[in-house]
């Protein structure tokens, strides 16, 4: 067992650990939090299923972002999209035997990063040419984009054009899995591509990246506009209520 | 006429470039100790200020998700940067609304997140300084709480939450604004903004009636406190006296008249409009609201309808069931509260209403979507309903109608410049600028259509027309209710012993 292979497997563990626990906090937070007035933007739904709808359109069409800008859509969704196929691909890293629509995608995976790559370029001109935009950029915002294109370039460096020990690599975490180590290859591009992507898992709940559970408890989006028929009311409220009343009895 | 350039109107607005520091210098006078603590804030700004500051933001997030997730999602990617009116208007990039809510972002970072507390320079993190509190001060009332950015943001931020928690934030510290909490001050004291008291109110129903009988010959009633009425009628009081509003109350009185149901105005609850929202407090909303629920038992009413107010409509559509509910004791049969565009197109729906529309013919009309009603609330029991039913009204009362370019309109509509507690002669630079791109839109249907008047369902709306329309080479008439429509081509059904003209008369013998 190399000094390598145990700091990466430890990096590892720390990483996941990380974005689960600091995920599962945020999450648990924003639903603990009362949201206590009715604000969907409107027109909204007037039922659970039209919120369902609207959530959809939002995390995979980019709905409202498409109507806001339509540079940062096509940058936006494109490196998104393209983030999913490449994930996606990637699952055949963690499993054996592979499942074949894995098995499937895996060409499209491959080119996935070349439009990843793009959308990110894209984005990160946007934070240099729209002064608008540059001037609400802080150095967070720009090693983001660093940092994911670092991980982009690393990566589709080993498929196209230097090939890393993808057995071993495989081996290296389904061992980690299994709680059952196995020798990480030293290739640089490898090395450099998953630290990086630790960096990323360790980073995603302090950071920005919030954005993703964020989407799904934003009130405007996904509330139902029915205040008029069902009476919205948080517990803070109630019990304010509660206090008024007894003081009225009291008084 | 003003210290300032009025900005020139283009085809359609154009995005400039930033212009940092363009409007710091625009700030609302501070609220004296006599409008801070009748509303249960310090009378002025306490010594340990931002440590109270700094636990109120915490109280804050934790009583409300939005604040909560808003101030964590945002990814500073720029769509909101061009959808504020201040912002076209000013180009002050603290105007954009993704820079508004970075001010108080930013000290959220700085105390309550580890990259904040530890990094605070790589994610634009800062000490709550006496600058930063400026800053707020300035540009947090600068923002019209309009929600036009919250449409376009892929996570729905929505800046009005952002800038009511920096209201409270403030006004717990002993820093708030004259205009809002003084007028709230008179809502608790007299029952209105305008701080009209029982008979003044009183003594202008009556004006009205006369009025009315006059123009009309017939007797159409404006009730004042009068128990056991079927509805009660709240509206904004600028309602009582202002023009134009006060020709959509006349009309809100005829469509009762032809609808033949009792209803009354109470002068306890002589106001409609809330501005605890704009402060962004839960308790003194509630507290303004509760007068609503209290003159409604009293009164004995069973249904509640609201005249035409913007942020109005929308504490009354979205938050008085949950502020002042449960509404058990009213009629189940309608829904609480009811809006007077609704009450009125109903009344259309059921051709219960006649109209001559050509009493109208003297305007080309189009509409003006208040922000609150197109973007915070509805009418109707579908989606969208707060853009037909308005627009169907004055199809129904007038012949010449033409909507504006649809980025102005309806969801996408721009907010008049005026509204979220900016109606205030200290704050005329950016009331003027922010108007801009609705000046725009409207300049284009003048040119292109011929259009000659704008209507509108919002007191603030209305109020902010009549006063920026000149400085943009309109007349301030050119701004009416939708109900003075109404009232125009309505065509009232006359008593018995309501002479009318000679043909009316025949008829009714």
């Amino acid at each position: 067992m190399t000094f390598l292979t145990v700091v990466y497997a430890l990096l590892f563990y720390v990483a996941t650990g990380v974005l689960l626990f600091g995920l599962g906090y945020k999450i648990r937070l924003y639903w603990k939090t009362p949201q206590p007035l009715k604000i969907p933007t409107t027109p909204a739904p007037v039922t659970t299923g039209g919120v369902v709808l609207r959530m959809l359109k939002e995390v995979t069409v980019f709905a409202s972002l498409f109507k806001g800008n339509k540079w940062t859509w096509l940058f936006g969704w494109t490196f998104h999209a393209a983030l999913l196929v490449v994930l996606l691909r990637h699952l055949r890293y963690f499993q054996e035997p592979v499942w074949e629509w894995v098995r499937l995608i895996q060409p499209f995976g491959k080119y996935a990063a070349f439009a990843m790559l793009g959308g990110l370029v894209g984005l990160w001109a946007r934070r240099f040419l729209v002064d608008r935009v540059r001037y609400i950029s802080a150095p967070s915002d720009h090693l983001m984009l660093a940092l994911l294109l670092g991980i982009g370039i690393s990566g589709a460096s080993m498929t196209f054009v230097a090939h890393a020990d993808i057995v071993s690599l495989k081996a290296f975490f389904l061992g980690l899995m299994r709680f059952d180590w196995q020798p990480l290859p030293a290739d640089p591009l490898l090395l450099i591509h998953l630290l990086l992507v630790a960096t990323l898992m360790i980073v995603f709940p302090f950071s920005k990246l919030l954005h993703a559970p964020g989407v799904f408890f934003s009130p405007t989006r996904n509330q139902v506009d029915n205040p008029r028929e069902r009476r919205h009311i948080a517990p803070w409220a109630e019990e304010l209520e509660r206090k008024e009343r007894q003081q009225a009895a009291a008084g | 006429m003003a210290e300032f350039d009025i900005p020139e109107l283009k085809e359609y607005p154009i995005v400039p470039h930033i212009k940092p520091g363009a409007m710091e210098h625009s700030k609302p006078f501070v609220a004296k100790p006599e409008f801070q603590e009748p509303l249960g804030y310090p009378g002025e700004l306490v010594d340990n200020w931002q440590q109270v500051a700094i636990e109120k933001l915490g109280e804050l997030k934790g009583k409300y998700r939005s604040l909560q997730v808003f101030l964590d999602a945002c990814v500073k990617c720029g769509a909101c940067t061009d959808k504020c009116h201040y912002y076209l208007g000013t180009a002050d990039p603290k105007n954009m609304p993704v820079a508004r809510q970075d001010l108080l972002r930013k000290v959220y970072r700085r105390y309550y997140t580890f990259a904040g507390k530890y990094f605070p320079k790589l994610v634009g993190a800062v000490d709550l300084t006496r600058e930063v509190l400026d800053d707020w001060y300035a540009y947090y009332h600068q923002c019209s709480q309009c929600r036009r950015c919250s449409v376009y943001c892929p996570y729905g931020i929505d800046t009005a939450e952002i800038s009511m928690a920096a209201r409270e934030i403030m006004d717990s510290i002993g820093l708030g604004q004259k205009y809002c909490n003084e007028i709230i001050g008179k809502v608790f004291k007299i029952g209105n903004n305008l701080g009209l008291p029982e008979p003044a109110l009183a003594d202008t129903l009556e004006g009205l009636e006369e009025e009315v009988y006059e123009d009309t010959g017939v007797k159409v009633r404006y009730p004042l406190d009068e128990e056991g009425a079927e509805i009660l009628l709240v509206t904004p009081s600028a309602d009582f006296f202002a023009e134009p509003h006060v020709d959509g109350l006349i009309g809100y009185g005829k469509v009762f008249h032809e609808a033949g149901v009792s209803w009354t105005l109470s002068s306890y609850a002589s106001e409609a409009a809330n501005f605890g929202m704009f402060i962004g407090s839960y308790e003194n909303m509630r507290r303004v609201a509760l007068r609503i629920r209290e003159a409604a038992i009293k009164l004995g009413v069973k249904r509640i309808v609201f005249g035409e107010c913007g942020h109005a409509w929308r504490v009354a559509y979205s938050f008085l069931n949950t502020l002042a509910g449960p509404f058990d004791f009213l009629d189940p049969n309608y829904p609480v509260p009811q809006h007077i565009c609704e009450f009125t197109y109903d009344l259309i729906q059921q051709g219960r209403l006649k109209f001559d529309k050509s009493e109208n013919d003297h305007m080309v009309l189009t509409f003006h979507d208040s922000c609150n009603v197109a973007r915070a609330s509805r009418m109707g029991n579908f989606p969208g309903g707060q853009f037909v039913i308005p627009r169907e009204i004055i199809k129904a009362t007038c012949n010449h109608f033409y909507d504006m370019d649809d980025w102005g309109i309806k969801e996408a509509t721009f907010c008049c410049g005026g509204g979220g507690g900016l109606l205030t002669d200290d704050l005329m630079e950016i009331r003027i600028k922010g108007a801009l791109p609705r000046m725009e839109a409207l300049k284009d249907v003048v040119e292109n259509y011929g259009v000659t008047h704008m209507a509108a369902i919002c007191a603030i709306c209305k109020s902010q027309f009549t006063k920026v329309l000149p400085y943009y080479g309109f007349t301030m008439d050119q701004i009416v209710s939708v109900h003075q429509l109404v009232s125009n081509a309505i065509i009232l059904t006359r008593g018995k012993d309501e002479p009318g003209d000679e043909a009316d008369t025949a008829e009714a013998a």
